[in-house]
């Protein structure tokens, strides 16, 4: 555990000093070429920023509305007939935003940890729940976007595949080790 | 599927509030988030030109041929449609390294520039390749070895035990990451028979 967080520490001093000297070492105007590779980030980010816009915008609404809640109201039922814990009904917004939006599932998560506490089931889950896959719909229009494709094909549906799954093995996994 | 999902959501959010007598809200999450998408835009040129800028070194360095050999073998099993020194897999393997560890920002950038190269050897150019797709599977289900951002709100939460979740979570992802690469590789298998 400490030594990862470790690496993670040291990684990008590390690669900032290492990359540069061996370049250097290789006879690479490091500078120069430098520069040359960061105008690259300009044009990238300018070219992300309108499915960004158009991504946030319907996200935002979405979420500030309320509907998320209204949703889970409805679903509570079906989980107690399932046998789940009664507040399980609190995970599904959570859920429904991970695959969504980053900043936003963050923001559910720290609201249930806070309101459950973090070592209640709920704020468990959520918080293996926050770790576990990213945002698919997010990183999909934006890494798609950037290069152009408009024909996504399966990429859609398997990469909300592997976070139904990330759902499901979640609550399996902290029941079996937490309870 | 995403003009419906974009459509849907936005659809919902505007009816749901107009029931719940906040319409007035859709106009400012609207233009908030439209804000919220060029800080988010510039924020990103800044992180990517460095990053970007780096990775030029390195290819110039002769630094990413090199760690495409090494990891390179097992990667390219995944990517079978890729030439075996294609520069695409050098990004591939940072961005996933950088997912790992749990550097986000860092992630982004060689995860687009991944795309780029990848994009170079599509053939059909507004439709996604079979190597994208695997690779956007990777990269949305990447196991992260400390989730740093929610241990930090556990932490602040007074947690008796923040980083107990560390363990569920590696187990959760891979999990999903392994179904993930299971189904993607039995998909491209079958449609090339």
């Amino acid at each position: 555990m400490n030594v990862i967080a470790e690496i993670s520490r040291w990684a990008i001093p590390l690669l900032l000093l290492l990359i540069p000297v061996t370049a250097y070492l290789r006879k690479v105007p490091v500078y120069e070429s430098f520069v040359e590779g960061a105008e690259e980030g300009f044009k990238t980010g300018v070219r992300i920023l309108p499915f960004l816009i158009g991504m946030l915008v319907s996200i935002r609404v979405f979420v500030d509305s309320g509907a998320l809640n209204i949703l889970s109201h409805w679903l509570h039922p079906l989980f107690a007939l399932l046998g789940l814990e009664a507040d399980f009904a609190a995970i599904i917004p959570l859920a429904i935003m991970r695959p969504l939006s980053g900043s936003g599932a963050l923001g559910v998560a720290t609201q249930l940890i806070n309101e459950y506490g973090p070592d209640s089931y709920i704020g468990r889950l959520a918080s293996t729940l926050q770790g576990s896959t990213d945002t698919t719909f997010f990183v999909l229009t934006v890494y798609f976007g950037s290069v152009g494709i408009k024909k996504y094909r399966y990429a859609l549906k398997l990469g909300l595949l592997a976070d139904i799954i990330g759902l499901i093995v979640s609550v399996w996994i902290v029941t079996k080790v937490f309870y | 599927m995403v003009n419906l999902i974009w459509l849907l959501m936005l659809a919902v959010g505007i009816i749901v509030s107009a029931f719940n007598g906040h319409i007035e809200n859709v106009t400012i999450s609207a233009m908030k988030a439209a804000e919220l998408g060029v800080e988010v835009a510039i924020e990103l040129i800044g992180v990517m030109s460095l990053w970007l800028g780096l990775m030029r070194l390195a290819e110039e360095a002769g630094l990413v041929k090199g760690i495409a050999r090494i990891f390179g073998p097992a990667i390219r099993r995944l990517f079978p449609s890729l030439k075996p020194d294609s520069p695409a897999l050098g990004a591939i393997i940072m961005n996933l390294s950088a997912n790992i560890l749990g550097l986000g920002n860092a992630a982004t950038p060689f995860g687009l520039k991944a795309m780029q190269e990848l994009q170079k050897e599509n053939p059909t150019p507004d439709v996604a390749s079979p190597a994208m797709i695997t690779f956007l599977a990777l990269n949305t289900s990447c196991i992260t070895l400390i989730p740093a951002t929610i241990i930090g709100v556990r932490l602040k939460a007074n947690s008796a035990n923040p980083t107990e979740i560390i363990g569920t979570t590696i187990v959760a992802t891979g999990c999903a990451m392994f179904m993930a690469i299971s189904v993607d590789y039995f998909i491209r298998h079958r449609r090339k028979t």
